[in-house]
């Protein structure tokens, strides 16, 4: 199981056995498959193209066709444990409501996003006075979906506002393992080219301990 | 079901209540001695655990894979029943039947009102989806079957298999519904009148009992079909298919069928008559405006499923079907999820309008295939 990707192994990591999730924007379904294999999820998803979504249906998941910013507002409040978002906060036209809806519907949100702090993006726009064109970024401007980009301190500022707790964070870059990683250190905003959260509102009920970074659940 | 009265020919036959257990509409009324025509493909299992119920559309019957009595064509839905497609009779017990207040076997407007000696006519009680889909549920519990593997229909096919999973989420596994509707909007409404009004400004109507004169109101039930037919179909397709192409040299500068559409709808309308009853049509559709699953809910659609939340669902809308448009499809899946449904929808492009589901659609077929055979799996079918 080497192919899996390193942003799945970590929310693998983080979601407990049997539990209830929604996977938005979950493309053919790999992730879900992978977390009802290992995990025995109960999963449920939402995925934007029809090809998609038929995929997902092959493969025997409950996949709605919607994006995050118009379908979240249907789902029930606490309707699920774990509501993960890879890679598309940025390209949601209100991550604000996004993420306040994850929160509403799950206890916990996983979100992961490029960082538009990281250094590779900071000296491409200085040296070369043109949008960052990045390994985590590699799109032209004017066809990128990312609408709303962010750095590290940015999302950091955003959770704060809307009285979200971190309970986990990791950094990836390139095609490498995660790495944990103190959101509010001095110098992650410069060393974290993808960011991964897992979030809950402040007051929930504290997450127990977590499997460290170096477990290899595939281990043996 | 004690009183199993089954008049049967291998694979099909006529059901009728027993005299103990009349069929309760939701108008009040009772239909004494209601007979429920239908077709089976396959067999039962040992466990029972196989069966699929197929709710037809409108105009369509219970010969879903076998050649229509009147017309001499295949069934309507090859490309989802037959060997080798997802429901297959060599997997699975399939059972289709015509909807009461229909007029291919099962009791309906044109049928003898035993009172009376009579065609009913008018004298039929009003029905409604609710009231086919129960009788569909002791039809099913006659032939021996407790829990369906799957319900699937399209268009008031799917509104069937809401309305199963509203009456009687208990007995089924899986649900398909495409593209369908909750409710009937004002549009849809406003159509069938125009078909009903046709049907009814024809002379031959005679106040629904033309039977008793020996006569039919073909003229108005073929332009009710006309009508209909066209909210079928997208205007791309229509344009595509036609455009302004005429049936022969030059105009006729008269009302003769000049363009091809103009024949082709005629065509439509004529061939429609030899195969359904003008009054069935009046109830079916009264029937289908009457639906309105949120109404009986407080007005939330959304309450009428907390009871299904076991069912896996598949709702496919099209992109052309302007006749129950992909938002209606999407209001159904909405409050499925908010019922905490097991829901999987998807929006398939397609130019080809509401008939789409009956037709060539790759995208659709991979869908399906894939949520039945992943139901199946599920269900220990495979």
């Amino acid at each position: 199981m080497s192919h899996i990707r390193e942003d799945f192994r970590e929310i693998l990591r983080l979601v407990r056995p049997g539990s209830r999730v929604l996977d938005v924007g979950c493309g053919e379904g790999a992730l879900l498959d992978l977390l009802a294999h290992e995990k025995q999820i109960d999963g449920r998803g939402l995925e934007i193209s029809a090809e998609g979504v038929a995929a997902c249906m092959a493969r025997g998941l409950s996949v709605v066709q919607g994006d995050a910013d118009q379908d979240l507002d249907h789902f029930p409040d606490r309707s699920f444990d774990y509501a993960v978002l890879s890679q598309t906060l940025q390209a949601t036209r209100n991550p604000r409501h996004v993420l306040d809806e994850l929160l509403r519907i799950a206890d916990r949100a996983i979100v992961s996003f490029p960082n538009f702090g990281h250094w590779r993006v900071r000296w491409s726009l200085l040296s070369r006075g043109r949008m960052p064109e990045t390994k985590a970024l590699p799109m032209p401007w004017w066809s990128t979906p990312n609408i709303h980009l962010c750095t590290l301190a940015d999302f950091i500022a955003l959770a704060a506002d809307l009285n979200l707790r971190v309970d986990a964070s990791a950094a990836f870059a390139g095609k490498g393992p995660a790495r944990p990683m103190n959101p509010t250190g001095a110098l992650e905003n410069w060393r974290a080219e993808t960011c991964l959260f897992m979030l809950s509102r402040n007051g929930a009920a504290p997450i127990g301990e977590l499997p460290s970074v170096s477990d290899d659940l595939f281990a043996g | 079901m004690a009183a199993l009265d089954l008049v049967t020919s291998a694979g099909g036959g006529t059901w009728r209540f027993p005299a103990n257990a009349p069929l309760r509409l939701d108008s009040g009324g009772v239909i004494e001695g209601l007979e429920v025509a239908y077709q089976t493909y396959g067999q039962l299992n040992a466990d029972k655990s196989n069966a699929v119920l197929i709710c037809h559309a409108l105009t369509m019957d219970q010969y879903v894979a076998s050649p229509h009595p009147v017309t001499g064509k295949p069934g309507w839905w090859p490309r989802l029943v037959g060997p080798g497609k997802p429901l297959d009779p060599a997997r699975h017990f399939i059972i289709c039947s015509n909807v009461i207040g229909g007029c291919m076997g099962s009791t309906g407007p044109a049928s003898i009102n035993p009172a009376t000696g009579k065609a009913y006519g008018l004298s039929f009680p009003v029905i409604t989806i609710a009231d086919m889909v129960r009788a569909q549920a002791m039809l099913v519990s006659a032939l021996g079957v407790e829990t369906l593997f799957a319900v699937v229909g399209g268009s008031m096919g799917g509104m069937q298999v809401q309305q199963w999973a509203v009456d009687y989420p208990e007995r089924m596994f899986s649900a398909v519904v495409l593209a369908s509707a909750s409710r009937h909007s004002a549009q849809n409404i406003a159509f069938h009148e125009v078909g009903r009004q046709a049907i009814m400004a024809d002379p031959d109507w005679r106040g629904g009992a033309y039977a008793d004169h020996g006569v039919r109101p073909e003229k108005g039930l073929a332009v009710a079909r006309m009508a209909a037919h066209i909210t079928y179909l997208s205007e791309p397709a229509l344009q595509r298919k036609f455009g302004r192409e005429l049936q022969r040299d030059g105009l006729s500068w008269g009302f003769d069928a000049d363009f091809q559409v103009e024949s082709y709808l005629r065509h439509q309308g004529s061939s429609f008559v030899d195969r359904f009853d003008a009054n069935s049509y009046l109830y079916i559709t009264r029937a289908m405006d009457y639906f309105d699953i949120a109404a009986s809910h407080g007005g939330v659609l959304a309450k009428a499923f907390t009871r299904a939340r076991h069912v896996r669902f598949c709702v496919l809308s099209f992109s052309s079907d302007w006749l129950y448009p992909t938002a209606e499809n999407r209001h159904l899946v909405r409050a499925l999820t908010a019922a905490g449904a097991r829901a999987a929808f998807a929006e398939i492009e397609s130019d080809k309008g509401h008939d789409a589901f009956l037709l060539d659609e790759p995208v659709m077929d991979a869908a399906l295939a894939g949520f039945l055979s992943s139901a199946e799996r599920d269900r220990g079918l495979t």
